[in-house]
């Protein structure tokens, strides 16, 4: 497999991940959503695999979704395939509200908070099975790009990740929701961000690797191979700055807990607290694979097709690993103008010890931990400890002017690399990037896509007591997703981002 | 005239016809007689060039006379400055510069004022230095023993109580002498487990490592533990190792080598702990566990892997009967045993102990105060073979019970009977004992001149004999033993208060007295002790503490004749200034303690302290600090000697009967 290709693989299974790595992951959906009976359909792993390619990072989502749509311009099949799932939807529409009206008439049995919860909980399915229904009917229009509108088996776990224990709110305020949200619906897009990878692209890719990764798992875990499964982000990926964006304006932010504090400037649906909430993880029953992460530097020990690969735990894992080993250490210490680093932590960890490192090896290193100089004098032959000459000791540190110098270099370097600056111009353009993808509506309404088979979960709460669906509904547009972890089939994501 | 005179007196030199070679093998039989050797020396002109050439060991009084000295001794290869309290870099860069090439061997343990830079000369230009003894050099840094870590070839290093030295200066050490094979770190606080891990992971070589009272965990353990040849193990005061620190990681490597193991007063290591250690040395043969935790059967039963096993040391470990029974029970058969201060040994344990252990050497029950008859004879019929008995203050023990170890005990060496009930009939029965050596016998009130005359004329060997109160001994007593006993090296006869001149003089015949303990014996007059001084020249301490009728006239002898003298205690005697300033004139002494003498004037006092060049150690009454000029005080500290101000009162002398009632009040 050429690099590249396999690259565009791993997209597939690692668009779960990052929210802003939504342009990969739109024709997989599709795949799995269409039974594997139909031809065209078929075929389309393959595709994914092979056709799209990625020349260069900055249009990489442009150039992919223009890919996509071509692929799936009109697709009849397909289109055969949305209706028989707007009519299965509508179905299941049908039922919940069924099941509303039985709820409604039976005696209030249970204790209040588990009443709301399960009211909630019907409230949310119903309300991702009607956001499912909306972006299925539009995606019939052979105008409209429809792929992800069609990927109801994992989107709608994905995307409901986000959403917190939602609370019955005031029914003003539902309204408002609301409209908000149907405003939202038509007129913007939130960046359909669906880490709902495919698992069948996931499976397949593993599938692939198993011969070798089947010896070489990294011992240390002790996972066996294949207990995980192996997701590789692709380079623009990992050095995005941003990984979280605002569904409204586009901005991005490296932690949810900042988009959530974003949001709430968007509206008083944000100012509740099950919107500011943090997304708690999935503490679901159902076994899910656990995730590991391959580094897309080919060679490298942290690449699954290395012999002796040893997976990459989390996703700030790969980052750090990616940054540290394969980028220009670009962070210069501006106290001792000789450390450099990749990534910004690691500077700002040496400059708080720089000039303090008093402990010194005879080759010059220094560490700002004894034990660290010990196991590196026991590592090396020859090394030995240097003692300070007890006057010496005051010269270490390192003279104010220099240190003044040195701090114009680190604002710059700060510049270059990180996007935490408005003022500097990479992170503009990255944004404007991200804002491009946003835009897309489609992209947004697959994200609220519910799983038929999900929705049996309802039968858990045979005595739920229904009050309110309007405000329930209302309530999960104000976007706390999180709630819909609870059914299993997706991997909350947002957690383990930047 | 002269030139010919001289050629004519070479011609006659008969020892003109030996060889360098054969003079050296005469002077290698000699090594052990300094004297013997100082005055072949003196002999001739050849002879005294011969000996320069052959010497190997030097031990100066003073650090003064390092560049006579080693214009003299070209080969010297082992440096003893022990001697010389004060000992400078310019010292150590004279010693660096002329024995560069030979010295393998030097001893800076009593020394100060040495800094980093004298030992970087010593480190960097003595190539072949193999042993190096920095002990108590608490001042040194880590700069300093980096510099000594350039003598790559040290194998033996001793830096106890170098209490600045921290991992960083060990780590230089370790780095830079690989072959080190023993390393001694006691008390060198500022070393933890960095540091020793490190020497452990460098020094591949070690077989002795002592680490006695270091801040130590058990991070450092599992290293020390791979070391391949370690035999000695010191872990004494190592408080942060316990049970818990001895993990099942350490049990992987084990150090089958280990023949020593030294955990006392460890008291955070349990049976529990000790199991696991025994458990991987299998090879041990001297166990010591002192002061740590009690005796128990689990504990011994811990010791039944240990094949190899000789000596266990267990003083002032609380002991059950049934840890005692243990051990008589091993299946290996024990040449050492040590239960001083233990409490709870028993007679019936201790009986059952020695009745299965029959080819016990040594065997300590200092202070097992209640055994009786009972267990001393189980010992003497068991084991016959013992060398040394200790058995001070085991005051339950009767008369008629040494009456049977002399008996059946025919071996011992060494006998410690302090403070016991044994009587003349004893002593005569012990004096069977011809190979004793040493013979401990103080404040046992029952013993006369009667049975000190038996020791007298069969014990022949004896080299040290310990009088102290013993109040029944009089000049008669000490005439036989100085008759008997020829090679009488220490006699203490302190508080025995019939003893006259008559006894110095009749001791005067045992030329090869260096200690004499008199203090107390108020008969004594300057005419025995100039008696002992003109005949005992190698006499090195003397006390004659309250011997008030002892004076100047005393001193001066004193001062002609011994001039091996290093140690005196001159308190309540009638000595001044006068006696005092004439033994400065002895250029060994080193110490002297001198309180509540009436006829000294700090004038006179001045004058001995500087006079006395060699001194380290000065003891004298707070009341004299005032009164000497500091000045002068600062310049003798200088020279390396080190004052200390007592505050005693004045001290009537007791009865002995009304002292030894005071004494027993005092332990209970």
């Amino acid at each position: 497999m050429n690099p590249k290709g396999g690259l565009c693989a791993n997209n597939c299974k690692t668009s779960s991940e990052p929210p802003s790595f939504y342009g990969f992951g739109i024709e997989s959906p599709f795949n799995e959503f269409n039974p594997p009976s139909l031809p065209i359909q078929s075929v389309l792993p393959g595709q994914s695999n092979t056709d799209v390619e990625i020349p260069d990072q900055e249009n990489c989502p442009l150039s992919d979704s223009s890919n996509t749509s071509k692929l799936q311009d009109w697709n009849p099949g397909a289109m055969l395939n949305n209706l028989s799932f707007l009519e299965e939807k509508i179905h299941q529409l049908r039922d919940l509200v069924h099941l509303i009206v039985n709820k409604k008439c039976q005696p209030f049995g249970q204790s209040h908070e588990l009443v709301t919860q399960e009211q909630q909980l019907v409230t949310a399915d119903l309300t991702s099975i009607i956001v499912q229904l909306i972006s299925t009917a539009g995606s019939l229009l052979p105008s409209v790009r429809h792929t992800l509108t069609t990927n109801p088996l994992v989107g709608q776990i994905d995307q409901l990740h986000g959403i917190n224990l939602p609370f019955g709110s005031e029914p003003s305020t539902a309204i408002n929701l609301q409209n908000n949200s149907g405003n939202k619906l038509f007129d913007k897009s939130t960046p359909n961000d669906l880490p709902n990878t495919c698992e069948m692209e996931q499976n397949y890719n593993m599938e692939e690797h198993e011969p070798k990764d089947e010896e070489d798992v990294d011992e240390g875990e002790s996972l066996p191979p294949g207990s995980y499964e192996i997701l590789q982000l692709e380079k623009e990926e990992i050095l995005a700055p941003h990984t979280h964006f605002c569904t409204i304006c586009g901005k991005g932010f490296k932690r949810d807990a900042n988009l959530r504090m974003h949001m709430r400037g968007h509206g008083d649906e944000y100012k509740t607290p099950a919107a500011l909430a943090k997304p708690h993880k999935e503490t679901g029953s159902e076994p899910k694979l656990i995730k590991r992460y391959s580094c897309p530097y080919a060679g490298c020990k942290r690449n699954k097709d290395h012999k002796k690969f040893q997976p990459l735990k989390t996703i700030l894992c790969v980052k750090n690993h990616y940054k540290r080993t394969h980028c220009d250490k670009s962070y210069i210490c501006s106290r001792c103008n000789t450390k450099k680093f990749s990534v910004m932590a690691d500077l700002k960890t040496h400059e708080k010890h720089c000039g303090k490192d008093k402990w010194l090896c005879s080759c010059g290193t220094t560490f700002s931990r004894k034990d660290k100089l010990f196991g590196h004098i026991a590592l090396f032959q020859g090394h030995t400890p240097a003692i300070p000459l007890d006057d010496t000791k005051a010269v270490a540190e390192p003279p104010d002017p220099q240190n003044r110098e040195c701090s114009s270099n680190k604002v710059g370097s700060v510049n270059f690399c990180f996007g935490s600056k408005p003022s500097s111009e990479n992170v503009v353009q990255n944004m404007m990037d991200m804002k491009g993808n946003i835009d897309d509506p489609v992209n947004y309404f697959s994200s609220l896509n519910f799983e038929g088979c999900n929705f049996g979960a309802f039968s858990e709460f045979p005595q739920t007591p229904f009050e309110d669906s309007e405000g329930s509904f209302s309530f999960l547009m104000s976007g706390s997703f999180n709630y819909g972890t609870k059914f299993g089939g997706g991997e909350s994501s947002s957690d383990n981002l930047l | 005239m002269k030139r010919q005179k001289r050629s004519d007196s070479q011609n006659d030199n008969p020892f003109q016809v030996l060889t360098e070679e054969l003079i050296f093998l005469i002077l290698d039989f000699l090594e052990t007689a300094p004297l013997d050797k100082k005055s072949f020396a003196l002999t001739c002109k050849a002879f005294y060039a011969a000996e320069a050439r052959h010497r190997r060991a030097l031990r100066p009084l003073r650090a003064e006379h390092l560049p006579a000295l080693a214009a003299r001794y070209p080969s010297v290869t082992d440096l003893d400055l022990s001697l010389c309290p004060r000992v400078g870099d310019g010292a150590l860069a004279l010693v660096a510069g002329a024995y560069g090439e030979t010295l393998r061997r030097l001893d800076l343990s009593r020394s100060r004022w040495f800094t980093g830079n004298g030992l970087l000369n010593v480190g960097a230009r003595c190539g072949n230095l193999v042993e190096l003894d920095l002990s108590n050099a608490t001042e040194l840094r880590d700069a300093g023993v980096a510099a000594v870590a350039r003598a790559k070839n040290l194998r033996k290093l001793w830096l106890a109580r170098c209490k600045l030295v921290t991992d960083m200066g060990i780590g230089c050490i370790a780095v830079g002498c690989r072959k080190l094979r023993l390393i001694c770190l006691k008390w060198c606080v500022g070393i933890g487990d960095l540091g020793v891990d490190l020497v452990a992971i460098k020094c591949k070589e070690l077989t002795s490592l002592n680490l006695s009272y270091l801040p130590i965990t058990e991070k450092c353990l599992p290293s020390i533990f791979k070391l391949q040849l370690l035999e000695d193990l010191v872990l004494e005061g190592c408080f942060g190792i316990d049970d818990g620190s001895l993990g099942v990681d350490l049990l992987k490597q084990g150090c089958k080598t280990l023949k020593k193991l030294d955990i006392s007063g460890c008291q955070n290591i349990s049976h529990t702990g000790l199991s696991k250690l025994t458990s991987i040395s299998g090879g041990l043969e001297k166990l010591i566990l002192a002061d740590g935790s009690p005796v128990t059967l689990d504990l011994v039963d811990g010791l039944n892997k240990l094949s190899m096993l000789q000596s266990i040391v267990l003083d002032g470990c609380p002991v059950t009967s049934e840890g005692l029974r243990a051990i008589g029970s091993l299946c290996i058969s024990l040449r050492e045993l040590s239960l001083s201060k233990c409490l709870g040994v028993t007679d019936e344990a201790l009986s059952l102990l020695v009745s299965k252990q029959k080819d016990l050497r040594k065997l300590d029950i200092t202070c097992c105060r209640k055994i009786t008859d009972v267990s001393i004879a189980s010992i003497a019929n068991s084991c016959t073979g013992l060398t040394s008995l200790k058995m001070e203050s085991c005051t339950l023990v009767p008369q008629e019970a040494f009456v049977l170890v002399g008996q059946k005990c025919h071996y011992l060496e060494e006998l410690d009977l302090t403070d016991n009930e044994i009587d003349d009939e004893g002593l005569m029965s012990l004096s069977s004992c011809s190979k004793l050596s040493s013979l401990k016998i103080g404040i046992c009130l029952n013993i006369t001149d009667r049975g000190l005359t038996y020791v007298g004329m069969f014990c022949s060997k004896l080299k040290e004999l310990d009088l102290y109160r013993s109040t029944g001994v009089t000049d008669v007593g000490i005439s036989a033993i100085a008759g008997g006993c020829p090679g009488l090296e220490i006699l203490n006869t302190s508080y025995c208060t019939s003893i006259t001149d008559k006894a110095l003089i009749s001791l005067s015949k045992c030329s090869k007295l260096k200690t004499l303990e008199i203090r107390g014996c108020i008969l004594v007059t300057s005419i025995g002790l100039a008696a002992i001084a003109m005949n005992c020249r190698q006499l090195s301490r003397l006390d004659i503490k309250k011997c008030y009728e002892i004076d100047d006239s005393g001193m001066i002898p004193l001062a002609h004749f011994s001039q091996n003298l290093r140690q005196i205690n001159l308190s309540y005697s009638s000595v001044t200034d006068v006696g005092l300033l004439s033994l400065a004139s002895i250029s060994c002494l080193q110490s002297f303690t001198m309180l509540h003498l009436q006829g000294l004037v700090p004038g006179g006092l001045a004058a001995a302290l500087l006079a006395c060049g060699g001194l380290t150690k000065v003891k004298l009454h707070l009341s004299l600090r005032s009164l000497l000029p500091e000045l002068l005080i600062r310049h003798v500290e200088a020279r390396g000697c080190v004052f200390e101000w007592r505050d005693k009162e004045f001290q009537a002398e007791l009865d002995p009967k009304c002292w030894k009632l005071q004494l027993e009040d005092v332990m209970q």
